[in-house]
C-alpha cells in the first residue's frame, strides 16, 4: 500500500517537470495558437546554455539559470520578432514546417557544437538529498524543488494574466485577434512579449531537466510530446489545466513503469489518448473557443 | 467653415475580386453626429472596416484633420482617436465586463472625459455587473460595455456598426438615450444602422449607401419618406 | 413560356461542367509515356539507380496520400508513419509467418491497415486542427511502443527479412532469365516495378476522388464544415472514408518498404521524421493541396538528400533553413507559386463551367 503511495508521489513529482515543459508551451500555444515543433529543442538549447554558462563562468546551475534569465527572454523576443511573427496567421501548415525547420536546424547546430555526447547538470550532493517521510518514503529534494518551481510559475504568470494591463492584452489577443488590433493592441509585440517569457519558462525547465537526468541534442522531440499532452489534456488557455495535465501524464508514467518497466511510456499515451476522447477540449477549456 | 474631421474621397474596398465600395465621399464635421443607413449589403461595413484599417484602402481616400490615414494598419488608427464599436458587439469572452473598459484604455491612454466612472455613469446597469464574465451579460448589457469600451479611449471620432442589431425596441432607446451625453463630450459620432428611425433622430446628416454607392445624403428633416425608401432600395 | 425564356433554357441546358484543360490533355498523354519509360528503365540501368528510384516512388505516393489527407481532406496528420509501419510489419508477419507471397502479402498489408484505421479514426476524429495533428503523433508513438512488445517480431530490436521469404517472389523467374540477374537484383527490380506503379497509381487515385461528389464534398468540407453538413454532406463519414482509404494506401507502401529494406525495427518502422516529417516537408514545400506539388518537392528532396547528405548536420541545418525560406517567401510552396503566377494547372481538378462554343 504504502508502495502504492510512493509512487503516486513520484508521479506527481514527474508532473511537476513535465508542467514546466508544457507552460512554456501552453503559453504560446493558448496567445498565439502556434503549434510549436521546436518547444522541446528549444528547452535542451537553454540547458546547454546553462550548461556553457556553469562551465565557463565556474557557476552552479541555479546562479546560471538567473543569468541566463533576461538573455533567454531576449532570444525568445528576437526568435518571435525576426522569424515567427512572420509564420503566423496563414493555416495550420507553414508554422508546422517552419518551426519544425527551427527544430532540426536547433538539434543539428548544437549537434555540431557540442557533439552527441551526453551532458549533465551538476548541483552537487542535493541532486540525490531526500527527505524522509517515514514507512520507507522518501521524497527527493530536487523533485520536490521541481514541482514547487512549476507552482511557482503557473502562480507568477496567472497573476500576469489576471491581475496586469499587460495580461489583459494577452487575453484579449488570444480571444479575438481583430478585436484586439481595434483596440490598439500591438499584436506582434505581445507576442514577441509572450515568446520571451515562454523561453524564460523553459530555461527553469531546463535547469531541472539537466539536473535530474542525463541530456544531448537530441532529446528535444520526446520531451516536446509530453509537452503537448499536458497542454492538451489541460484545455487552451489554463495554466492550472496545464500543471495537472503535466501531473495526469507523470502520475500514469509511473504508475505504468511500476506495473512494467517497459510500459512507462506507452501508460502515458494511452492516458493522454482516454482523456481525450472523453474530454476533446480538455479538462479546464475556456467558455468559447 | 471648419474643415471636416474625418473624411473619405472616392473610397473604394474589395475583398478579394469582389467589390464593396465604389468610390465613396462622406464628410464628417468636428462634433457632428452622422448616420448610414443601407439595406444589408450596401457596404456599411465595408465603410467602418476601411476606415478603421482592417480593410486596405488607398492611403488618401481617407483623411483624418486633413491627413491621409487610409494605409494606417488597425492599432494606429485607434491611436489617432478613432475608436470603434464593432457590429456584433465583440467583446473579449475571456475578460469581465470592467476588464474590458479597461482594455479599450489600452491602446490609447489619454485623459479626458470618460474614465471607468464616467461610464458606469453613463450606464449604471454596468456597474453592477462590472466583475461578470461578458459572456453572460444580456445583450443590451453587451451593447453598453462595447460602447463603454470605445469610449474609454476617449475618442475624437466614434465608430458604430449596427449597435442595434438583434435587440429589442426598449433596450435600443435605453442605448440611444446616451447618446447625447456622448456628443455633448465634443466626440464626432458615425452611426451605421439599420434602424433607420432612431439613426434618424439623433443624426445632424444622413448619407444612404445602396450596392456600394452613395445614393443620398442631406439633413434628416430635409429628407422625404419616399427619398429614403428610393435611396434604400433603388426603386 | 414566352419565346425569349425558351432560348435562355436552350442556352442554358447547353452549358457543360468539365475539368479537362488543353494542358492536361498534352500531360496526360506524357505522362503515360514517362510511365513506359520508367517501366524498361531496369534493362539499362544500374542496381543504385533502381534502388534510388524506388524511394523517390515510394516518398512520392506516400506524399500524394498525405496530401490527400491533408491538403484536401484538411486533416493534418502526424501520424501516417503508424500505417506505413503496420504495413511493414503486417508484412513480415504474413510472409515469415504465413509463408504468403509478398505481393499478396502486400495488398493484404493494406487491407488489413484499413481496418486497423476505423477504430483509429474514432480516436483521433475527436480532436480538430492541431490537436488533431498532435493527436495522430500520440496514436503512432502508441503503435510504436506495442509493437515494440511483441517479441515473436523482434521486440525493440527488430528482425529481419529471410531471403526464402522473398526469394519465391511471383514472378521472379522470369525476371532472372530476362534480365539474367540473381536473386537479390531480381528481387530489385520487381519492387522497382510495384513502386512505380504506386507512385503513378497515387497520383492517379487522388485525382479520381477528387474529381469524384466525394471530392467536392471535400472541398466544400475544407472550406467550411458547418455549411457543408447543411448541404447534406454528411461530414464524419466522408472524412472517414479518405482516412482509412490512406491508411490502406499507406499500409501498401509501407508493406513495399519494409520488403525492400528486408529489416524492420519498430524506431525505423514508426519513425515519425522519416515517414511524416521529410513526406511533411515534400508536400508543403511543392505545394499543399495540388497533385502537381508532391511530384515537384519529391524531386527536390531527392536532390538534396543525394547530393548533400555526406555533409551530415550541415545538410540537415540547411533542409531547415530552406523549410524556413519557402514558407516564408512561398507559403503555397514551389508549385503553388508557379501556379498562382503562371495560372497554369496540369492535373486540373477545379470544375469550371463552359459555354457551348468554347
Amino acid at each position: 500500500m504504502l508502495d502504492w503511495l510512493g509512487t503516486i508521489i513520484q508521479g506527481v513529482l514527474l508532473g511537476g517537470l513535465y508542467a514546466l515543459f508544457a507552460a512554456g508551451l501552453s503559453l504560446i500555444f493558448g496567445i498565439m495558437r502556434l503549434v510549436n515543433l521546436a518547444h522541446g529543442d528549444l528547452i535542451v538549447l537553454a540547458a546547454f546554455t546553462l550548461l556553457s554558462l556553469a562551465t565557463w563562468l565556474g557557476l552552479d546551475p541555479f546562479l546560471a539559470t538567473l543569468l541566463a534569465i533576461p538573455a533567454m527572454f531576449a532570444a525568445g523576443f528576437a526568435l518571435q520578432h525576426v522569424l515567427l511573427n512572420r509564420a503566423l496567421g496563414r493555416d495550420l501548415l507553414s508554422p508546422l514546417l517552419i518551426t519544425f525547420g527551427l527544430s532540426i536546424i536547433i538539434q543539428n547546430g548544437l549537434l555540431e557544437a557540442f557533439t552527441a555526447d551526453s551532458r549533465r547538470l551538476r548541483l552537487g550532493a542535493i541532486e540525490t538529498a531526500s527527505i524522509e517521510l517515514g514507512g520507507n518514503l522518501a521524497i527527493g529534494v530536487m523533485p520536490l524543488l521541481t514541482l514547487g518551481s512549476a507552482i511557482a510559475v503557473v502562480l507568477l504568470l496567472n497573476l500576469l494574466f489576471y491581475r496586469t494591463a499587460l495580461g489583459r492584452a494577452f487575453r484579449a489577443t488570444s480571444d479575438d485577434l481583430e478585436i484586439a488590433q481595434l483596440m490598439g493592441i500591438d499584436h506582434y509585440r505581445i507576442y514577441s512579449i509572450a515568446m520571451g517569457m515562454a523561453m524564460v519558462v523553459a530555461t527553469i525547465a531546463a535547469l531541472y531537466l539537466g539536473i535530474r537526468a542525463n541530456f544531448d541534442p537530441t532529446i528535444g522531440p520526446a520531451r516536446l510530446i509530453y509537452a503537448f499532452e499536458a497542454v492538451i489534456i489541460g484545455g487552451l488557455g489554463s495554466l492550472w489545466g496545464t500543471l495537472a495535465g503535466g501531473i495526469i501524464i507523470g502520475l500514469a508514467q509511473t504508475v505504468g513503469a511500476k506495473l512494467n518497466p517497459e510500459w512507462q511510456i506507452l501508460a502515458g499515451h494511452i492516458a493522454f489518448l482516454v482523456v481525450v476522447v472523453l474530454w476533446p477540449r480538455g479538462l479546464f477549456p475556456r467558455a468559447e473557443d | 467653415m471648419r474643415p471636416p474631421i474625418l473624411e473619405t474621397r472616392d473610397l473604394t474596398a474589395h475583398y478579394g475580386d469582389f467589390q464593396a465600395l465604389y468610390g465613396i465621399d462622406t464628410v464628417v464635421a468636428p462634433g457632428e453626429t452622422i448616420a448610414i443607413i443601407g439595406a444589408n449589403g450596401a457596404g456599411k461595413s465595408s465603410y467602418l472596416k476601411a476606415i478603421t484599417g482592417l480593410i486596405r484602402a488607398k492611403p488618401d481616400s481617407v483623411r483624418f484633420e486633413d491627413k491621409p490615414i487610409g494605409a494606417l494598419g488597425a492599432a494606429n488608427i485607434l491611436k489617432l482617436g478613432i475608436a470603434m464599436v464593432p457590429e456584433g458587439r465583440r467583446l473579449f469572452s475571456s475578460l469581465t465586463v470592467e476588464e474590458n473598459l479597461l482594455i479599450g484604455s489600452y491602446g490609447r491612454d489619454v485623459v479626458g472625459i470618460w474614465s471607468l466612472d464616467s461610464i458606469y455613469g453613463l450606464f449604471p446597469a454596468l456597474k453592477e455587473r462590472r466583475a461578470a464574465p461578458s459572456h453572460t451579460l444580456s445583450g443590451g448589457e453587451q451593447q453598453m460595455t462595447a460602447i463603454g469600451r470605445a469610449l474609454m479611449s476617449n475618442p475624437r471620432v466614434l465608430l458604430c456598426d449596427e449597435i442595434s442589431l438583434g435587440l429589442a425596441p426598449i433596450v435600443i432607446r435605453n442605448i440611444y438615450d446616451a447618446m447625447p451625453r456622448i456628443k455633448q463630450s465634443g466626440t464626432s459620432i458615425v452611426l451605421v444602422e439599420q434602424d433607420i428611425a432612431q439613426a434618424m433622430k439623433v443624426a445632424d446628416r444622413v448619407y444612404c449607401f445602396q450596392e456600394g454607392r452613395v445614393s443620398l445624403s442631406g439633413r434628416p428633416k430635409e429628407l422625404t419618406r419616399e427619398q429614403v425608401h428610393l435611396a434604400y432600395f433603388g426603386h | 413560356m414566352a419565346n425569349g425564356d425558351v432560348n435562355q433554357l436552350i442556352e442554358l441546358a447547353q452549358y457543360r461542367i468539365e475539368t479537362k484543360t488543353r494542358a492536361s490533355t498534352i500531360l496526360a498523354l506524357g505522362g503515360v509515356a514517362l510511365v513506359l519509360i520508367f517501366a524498361v528503365l531496369p534493362v539499362f540501368a544500374g542496381r543504385g539507380l533502381i534502388q534510388d528510384l524506388i524511394f523517390v516512388f515510394y516518398m512520392l505516393a506516400l506524399a500524394q496520400c498525405w496530401n490527400l489527407l491533408a491538403g484536401y481532406a484538411g486533416l493534418v496528420s502526424v501520424g501516417q508513419q503508424a500505417f506505413v509501419g503496420l504495413g511493414g510489419y503486417l508484412l513480415f508477419a504474413l510472409t515469415i509467418g504465413a509463408g504468403m507471397d509478398p505481393i499478396a502479402a502486400m495488398v493484404l498489408s493494406g487491407l488489413i491497415a484499413a481496418i486497423f484505421a476505423v477504430p483509429t479514426a474514432f480516436v483521433v476524429f475527436r480532436l480538430r486542427g492541431p490537436y488533431f495533428a498532435i493527436g495522430s503523433w500520440v496514436v503512432a508513438e502508441v503503435y510504436r511502443l506495442v509493437f515494440a512488445q511483441f517479441k515473436q517480431l523482434g521486440g525493440g530490436t527488430g528482425t529481419s527479412l529471410p531471403p526464402s521469404a522473398t526469394n519465391e517472389i511471383f514472378g521472379i523467374e522470369w525476371v532472372k532469365a530476362t534480365f539474367e540477374v540473381r536473386s537479390p537484383a531480381a528481387r530489385d527490380i520487381i519492387t522497382y516495378w510495384i513502386a512505380l506503379a504506386l507512385a503513378a497509381g497515387a497520383p492517379l487515385l487522388v485525382y479520381l476522388v477528387l474529381r469524384s461528389r466525394y471530392g467536392l464534398a471535400l472541398s466544400a468540407i475544407r472550406d467550411s464544415e458547418a455549411t457543408a453538413e447543411s448541404a447534406g454532406v454528411d461530414s464524419f463519414r466522408t472524412k472517414l472514408g479518405i482516412y482509412v482509404l490512406v491508411a490502406a494506401a499507406t499500409g501498401m507502401i509501407g508493406a513495399l518498404i519494409y520488403l525492400q529494406k528486408a529489416r524492420i525495427s519498430p524506431d525505423a518502422a514508426f519513425s515519425v521524421l522519416d515517414w511524416s516529417a521529410y513526406v511533411i516537408f515534400i508536400v508543403v514545400i511543392g505545394g499543399v493541396g495540388t497533385i502537381e506539388g508532391p511530384i515537384i518537392g519529391v524531386i527536390v528532396f531527392y536532390a538534396l538528400q543525394r547530393y548533400l547528405a555526406d555533409f551530415g548536420t550541415w545538410y540537415l541545418i540547411l533542409l531547415g533553413a530552406l523549410a524556413i525560406s519557402i514558407m516564408l517567401f512561398a507559403p503555397k510552396g514551389i508549385w503553388g507559386y508557379v501556379a498562382q503566377r503562371y495560372r497554369v494547372a496540369l492535373f486540373p481538378v477545379r470544375r469550371m463551367l463552359v459555354r457551348p462554343h468554347e
